[in-house]
């Protein structure tokens, strides 16, 4: 390990702390020495290495979760100086002091800053946001897409699945059964994959059942917060023209299952 | 409510925010207007609905008014209560727009009950709907008061509903489209705010 450089700095933090699920929480404050380009990580590591608060008291070192460190996978996101945001590209400098971190509270907080993001993984599952190609034969190539319509439908598949448009949300809570804004997204994603197009009707059915995508509000919370820009309230608006021609659909009777 | 039919109910809800509560807003606040040209010009125009027979208005009051405020009231009410408001940490445009329409919304509930209190169910006791009821009302600041926040409240409900609506029934989907109806529902709202205003302000 290298020395770290001595700058004389600190960073003053102070981290909501929650030792069990469901449990009681309590504010905790720390001062860690500052080195030059920390993140919010690094700072949270040198608390793991010396667990003492500001006022000298022994404490437990903080729990948070983390993975990729680059900003792609969503695991370490949380609730930064009031803001949800991934704790990877979050940059000490760039912050207000003392730095407020909070887990993101719409989903079960596990412990200190880690949260169990369950919903977003069963939500995908839910609206089956895969392209499903397996046959008992080879089935062959699937249909070509258009490579202008392949460069936006990436931009839709930047999601990491980070919770971050979900903490943001005043319509999705423990409480509130709404499947959020990234789920949706992933709806519109694969509706436009030319072979996921092929189960187009079975993903509008899903987000047209409880919870569903009626129950967005509209704030436009999401899009603003999304760490990764996906146009996250364009693809609710999308999905709502889909779900009204295939509401109609279902209402007046057709037989285009797909299209 | 049975089982997943939440979205239909949903879409019900924006549906009759539109057809037929707002449409009767604009019709209410446009006769009301015309008590801007004196107490006989409004008495006149009131004095139309007699010319319907009575059990005719009732069914179309009914049909057209009650049955479909009461169920956008009451489920709007669920719809309101089940947010969690955070406009203190994204203190966006629409998200300030979001609280509007639910604290709106929930006045509104109170303000029409209370409206048709004091209006429609004093008809039905004996009343007579005219000029002079209005007058006796608002004779009373505080009650004109309650009046102008109710209108401004029913105007501003109606005319971001129609926005939100647009969007729900996937008619605008870009940013941009969303923001060309932002400006529009918005003359819409002071222009309709204007005539209640005014209307309002003539029995004064």
């Amino acid at each position: 390990m290298t020395t770290p450089v001595e700058t004389g700095r600190t960073v003053k933090m102070e981290i909501l702390r929650q030792d069990t699920e469901g449990g009681a929480t309590r504010w905790e404050k720390f001062e860690v020495p500052y080195r030059p380009g920390m993140n919010v990580i690094s700072a949270l590591m040198a608390i793991q290495q010396n667990p003492v608060t500001s006022d000298g008291k022994n404490t437990s070192p903080v729990t948070w979760d983390m993975n990729c460190l680059e900003e792609v996978c969503g695991a370490c996101s949380m609730v930064i100086n009031g803001r949800p945001r991934q704790s990877c590209s979050t940059l000490i400098d760039q912050l207000e002091q003392p730095i407020r971190l909070e887990p993101m509270k719409t989903f079960p907080v596990v412990r200190d800053l880690q949260v169990d993001r369950s919903r977003m993984f069963n939500a995908l599952k839910k609206v089956k946001a895969w392209v499903p190609i397996d046959g008992s034969y080879d089935l062959g190539e699937g249909p070509r897409m258009p490579e202008r319509k392949r460069q936006w439908a990436y931009e839709l598949s930047k999601c990491m699945t980070c919770g971050v448009c979900m903490e943001a949300c005043p319509n999705v809570s423990e409480g509130a059964s709404f499947i959020g804004p990234a789920p949706l997204s992933q709806v519109r994603l694969f509706n436009t994959h030319p072979t996921g197009a092929m189960n187009k009707d079975e993903r509008l059915a899903e987000i047209m059942g409880d919870g569903g995508l009626a129950n967005c509000g509209n704030s436009q919370n999401c899009v603003a917060a999304c760490p990764k820009g996906i146009p996250l309230t364009t693809s609710i608006a999308a999905l709502n023209r889909e779900t009204t021609v295939q509401m109609f659909r279902n209402f007046f009777g057709s037989d285009h299952m797909v299209d | 409510m049975s089982k997943n039919h939440e979205f239909y109910w949903r879409r019900l809800h924006s549906l009759l925010g539109v057809i037929p509560v707002g449409l009767f807003l604009v019709f209410h606040l446009s006769l009301n207007f015309t008590a801007t040209g004196g107490e006989d010009t409004y008495n006149n125009s009131v004095g139309m609905m007699d010319l319907v027979p009575h059990w005719l208005l009732l069914i179309v009051e009914w049909i057209v008014i009650y049955i479909p405020i009461l169920f956008h009231g009451l489920y709007g009410l669920y719809i309101a209560f089940t947010a969690t408001p955070n406009v203190k940490r994204f203190g966006t445009f629409r998200n300030w727009m979001f609280v509007l329409q639910r604290f709106t919304g929930v006045f509104l509930v109170i303000f029409i009950a209370w409206h048709i209190f004091q209006t429609r169910i004093q008809k039905a006791l004996g009343a007579e709907v005219e000029f002079d009821m209005m007058a006796e009302i608002v004779s009373n600041p505080a009650m004109l008061a309650f009046y102008i926040v109710g209108i401004l409240s029913a105007t501003f409900h109606l005319a971001n509903g129609l926005w939100s609506f647009l969007v729900s029934w996937g008619i605008t989907q870009s940013a941009s489209a969303q923001k060309v109806a932002t400006y529009v529902t918005m003359i819409f709202f002071v222009l309709l705010s204007i005539v209640g205003i005014a209307a309002i302000l003539a029995f004064v």
